[in-house]
């Protein structure tokens, strides 16, 4: 295990954390939140002398780094992120339980956005910049962000590729450019343009500029933080609208906008996943429309709560227009199915991902073949590419961990009194996919604050599981990690 | 610049090795998923999977904006289908391929201009002339040159009974009686860069920049050239050692090839009718003992297994045979090898990288990047050449006067095709070739940079 450069990509990622938790003290600054901006200060000044200790303690690394390394060193640092990042709610107060605050801190960065907020109408205005300025951070992954800023150059650098493949979602993840700086940084340009858009759209609107902000963040990173205890139910059409389109782009690859780049639209037409997408939207949206409508008013209404509920939904961001917990059942339970589902991979959303989804029914179809012609030679294609064996058999591992966990959870979160089957298991699923609320006790119009510490755990290393895809934080439980070679 | 690469076999990942720590964007294209896998986590590329003579890949790699594409793989048809596939696709492209047959080695030239490649690698062909250099001039373990040849580095290790044992760097041109520059020292592991009072100790392994008439000079005031030499043995008679015993038949030196195969023996004494081939097993002392093995001037081991190559060197060595010369496919670059007493170690893919690598930067001269590179002293230092032009700073100053940086040496100047080992009235000027040596990773990329 390589240490030392643990280290100093941790020490890294502490001052990039440090250097983004600026801005957020000038608001509250700005706003005369005293207590706030003095906590931002104190946690600002214990990260940068944390991160100081440990660069000076990891001079010079080797440049030895494997998969193993890049797997453990990613679960390191969204743990070591979530612990600084929660020092703020603390300090001033707003959240003074250390439970409490990793909560809303991982649901921030793993781009959850449950809350145990009761009224967040009342918390400093700093504190909610941060809240969703960490979904945006955590969105496209704090370790691509640091790739694409920082040159770290070794003799080995294709180690790079680990930290890429560990942060980021889906089954197949690969660079787009030679360089992986370049790869980073690509990215990193396309969400913020994306991101500056979404902000322009909405400002068009007349939200109020920090309302703006904020409401950006949590759609960029599918986060789902909002700045008022209604979601966004107060506000226009039009805004919600916005937040409908945007949240369907930010769950899609985002090779697809790189192809776009480079004109080369018909690879983006044919990509299978995209379509898959597009239909599953689609399709929910026409049924849930459907079957609220005499609930809801017109078709148009149904429509427009429909069409944003399930962008909310499958892209794991988890605004909400309406409380749908009080939609009929059938409208419920695509919306848990959507849960499932998840946004693309190479998006920002989480979820088990459309491309996943695709490759276990392709998967699912050749077995069944192979039951009917026993001796049948078939290679699994997407985008009439041949998949490699290992991508599908990964893929079939992946889902029996996620259903494992998932129902491992499930069993710790229901020794909790006074929930519901249907909380619970919403409860689970919206973490573990990175969503935000579930349905009854745990729906839009409620939240987390009731569950007991024990629950709450679980729950945050649910999200953490969910966004890094599992074996991230999986590895760190495993004796063989720490086990010299 | 954006180099494609075809073929992710021994050379074809050195070369991705160089390039891509160069800072290029390299994308590599080979048939094997799991080969381009573990290379991929090794360095910073991107690859495709599939024949890097289909259109189809060829587009997907980006062959359209690319600048340079370098054809690699174990066939060397297949290299040719791919630059001329590639070239149809962008007409801008550059294009590098490998020829390893023989009977291509004739019509190299014919070929370049006939399938528009800028570049043919042989790196059989290579190792032969390198060897014979280092057959040519004994005493140096290795030797790399500038300037078009008229400079060269030598590495000289320092012995018990060498007269350089204990001598200061300020009497060094007293000694050895010509002007030549200590510009690194190996001692223990780790490179120094000396000044005058430096006094060398056994076990050392230095590095002397000389003018390329001044190394026999250096060599016969060192006492290291002992006698010419006149019989080489070769063991294995692969294609290395065709090329190497029609080199040296030219010079009239006698050589003996051993071999094991029967069929190639037929027909290598078909193709080296003044050698003499034998038939048998080098890997057995006895038999080496009886084709006179301890009377022969030079040894080359150039079989296929490179643990047999160093033993057999080994046994070599134990005979007191002068001159050693170790042929090494997969151990290079591992300091493993430095202490073995195996005489100069030979690595074709590492030859031939080199030689693309000087070709890549070679295209980037435009922009006034080095044009020779060399990696001294187990790779911690670099010597690099570069053409001084109107944009040089300092030109025509005398070197007391400039400042350079402290990892940087001006090892020699080299103007109208006159050598010169620098001392403070030294000049350069527009068109000078300039070698300097830099002695920690920080490379300059041009000349400009290594002014303080």
């Amino acid at each position: 295990m390589n240490m030392k450069m643990m280290g100093r990509v941790n020490a890294l990622i502490l001052a990039i954390e440090a250097v983004f938790m600026v801005p957020a003290m000038l608001v509250s600054i700005g706003y005369g939140e005293t207590g706030a901006a003095k906590a931002f200060a104190v946690t600002i000044l214990i990260i940068v002398a944390a991160a100081g200790v440990l660069a000076e303690i990891t001079r010079n690394p080797s440049g030895h780094f494997q998969a193993r390394e890049g797997l453990v060193c990613v679960g390191v640092s969204w743990i070591i992120l979530s612990v600084a990042g929660c020092l703020p709610f603390m300090f001033s107060g707003a959240i003074p339980s250390f439970v409490d605050a990793m909560f809303e801190t991982v649901s921030g960065f793993t781009t959850t956005g449950a809350s145990i907020l009761k009224n967040v109408e009342i918390v400093p205005h700093g504190l909610l910049y941060w809240r969703s300025f960490t979904h945006w951070l955590g969105g496209m992954g704090v370790l691509v962000f640091m790739l694409a800023v920082v040159p770290l150059s070794g003799r080995n650098d294709g180690f790079t590729l680990h930290l890429l493949r560990a942060e980021s979602p889906g089954p197949n993840v690969g660079k787009i450019t030679p360089k992986m700086r370049k790869t980073a940084a690509t990215l990193y340009i396309i969400y913020i343009v994306l991101t500056i858009l979404n902000i322009l759209f909405l400002l068009a609107g007349g939200m109020p500029v920090f309302d703006a902000f904020c409401i950006a963040f949590g759609t960029a990173g599918t986060g789902g933080f909002a700045t008022r205890n209604d979601s966004l139910a107060s506000f226009s059409p039009y805004l919600q609208n916005v937040c409908t389109v945007f949240m369907l782009l930010f769950a899609v690859n985002f090779t697809c906008y790189f192809l776009l780049l480079r004109k080369q639209w018909k690879d983006v037409l044919r990509d299978e996943e995209l379509r898959l997408y597009l239909v599953i939207v689609g399709l929910s949206t026409l049924l849930i429309a459907l079957n609220v409508m005499p609930q809801v008013g017109s078709f148009g209404t149904s429509v427009h709560h429909a069409a944003f509920t399930v962008a909310s939904i499958i892209s794991t961001t988890g605004y909400a227009t309406l409380d749908f917990n009080k939609w009929p059942t059938f409208s419920k339970s695509i919306i848990l199915m959507l849960m499932f589902v998840g946004a693309c991979a190479g998006s920002t959303g989480g979820g088990i991902k459309v491309s996943r989804v695709l490759l276990l029914f392709k998967s699912l179809r050749r077995n069944i073949h192979q039951v009917l012609h026993p001796q049948k030679v078939q290679s699994i294609r997407v985008n009439g590419q041949a998949m490699n064996e290992t991508i599908v058999s990964n893929t079939n591992e992946y889902l029996t961990a996620y259903v494992a966990i998932v129902i491992l959870s499930f069993m710790v979160v229901s020794l909790n009194p006074g929930f519901t089957v249907e909380s619970n298991i919403s409860a689970v699923m919206c973490c573990f996919n990175n969503i935000g609320p579930g349905l009854d006790q745990v729906g839009p119009a409620s939240n987390f604050s009731a569950y007991s510490d024990l629950s709450k755990i679980t729950l945050t290393v649910d999200m953490l599981l969910g966004r890094l895809e599992i074996f991230p934080i999986l590895v760190l439980f495993s004796r063989s990690t720490w086990k010299k070679l | 610049m954006k180099i494609l690469i075809v073929g992710d076999g021994k050379l074809g990942a050195t070369v991705t090795r160089e390039l891509s720590r160069e800072g290029y964007d390299v994308t590599l294209i080979d048939k094997d998923q799991n080969v381009l896998e573990s290379t991929m986590e090794k360095y910073d590329i991107i690859t495709v999977q599939g024949n890097g003579a289909s259109m189809d890949i060829l587009r997907s790699a980006g062959v359209a904006d690319a600048d340079l594409m370098i054809a690699v793989t174990g066939e060397d048809e297949l290299n040719l289908l791919v630059c001329m596939t590639a070239r149809s696709m962008n007409e801008k492209l550059h294009t590098i391929a490998r020829l390893r047959n023989p009977e291509y080695a004739q019509q190299a030239y014919m070929m370049r201009s006939v399938f528009g490649l800028s570049l043919i690698v042989n790196p059989e062909k290579h190792a032969a002339r390198e060897i014979e250099r280092l057959i040519r001039y004994p005493g140096f373990l290795k030797n790399d040159t500038f300037a078009k040849g008229r400079v060269e580095i030598v590495e000289i290790r320092i012995d018990g009974d060498s007269i350089l044992k204990n001598a200061a760097l300020s009497s060094l041109d007293s000694i050895v009686k010509c002007k030549v520059l200590v510009c690194a020292v190996l001692r223990d592991g780790t490179s120094i860069s000396p000044d005058g009072s430096f006094v060398l100790q056994e076990g050392d392994r230095i590095f002397v920049t000389a003018s390329t008439e001044n190394l026999s000079v250096l060599l016969k005031n060192l006492g290291i050239l002992k006698k010419k030499v006149k019989r080489v043995l070769i063991a294995g008679g692969g294609r290395i050692s065709y090329y190497l015993a029609s080199f040296l038949q030219k010079s009239g030196i006698s050589v003996e090839i051993i071999e094991k195969d029967h069929n190639r023996c037929v027909a290598l004494s078909e193709l080296l009718p003044d050698t003499t081939i034998i038939e048998g097993d080098a890997s057995q002392t006895s038999f080496l003992d009886d084709e006179g093995f301890s009377e022969t001037d030079a040894l080359v081991t150039l079989t296929g297994l490179d643990e047999l190559n160093i033993v057999i060197s080994m046994y070599g060595n134990s005979k007191n045979i002068p001159i050693l010369i170790t042929k090494v496919g997969r151990y290079d670059g591992t300091e493993l090898l430095n202490d073995l007493p195996i005489g100069s170690l030979i690595s074709p893919k590492e030859l031939t990288c080199t030689s693309i690598v000087r070709f890549v930067r070679a295209m980037q001269a435009g922009q006034g990047a080095a044009v020779t590179v060399h990696r001294i002293a187990d790779g911690q230092a670099e010597a690099l050449e570069f053409v001084a032009d109107e944009t040089t700073l300092h030109c025509g100053e005398p070197l007391k006067n400039v400042k350079t940086k402290d990892n940087i040496l001006i090892a020699c100047i080299t103007h109208n095709m006159v050598t010169e080992i620098p001392n403070g009235e030294s000049v350069f000027n527009k068109g000078d070739s300039v070698v300097i040596v830099c002695s920690n990773d920080k490379a300059p990329y041009s000349l400009n940079e290594i002014f303080a």
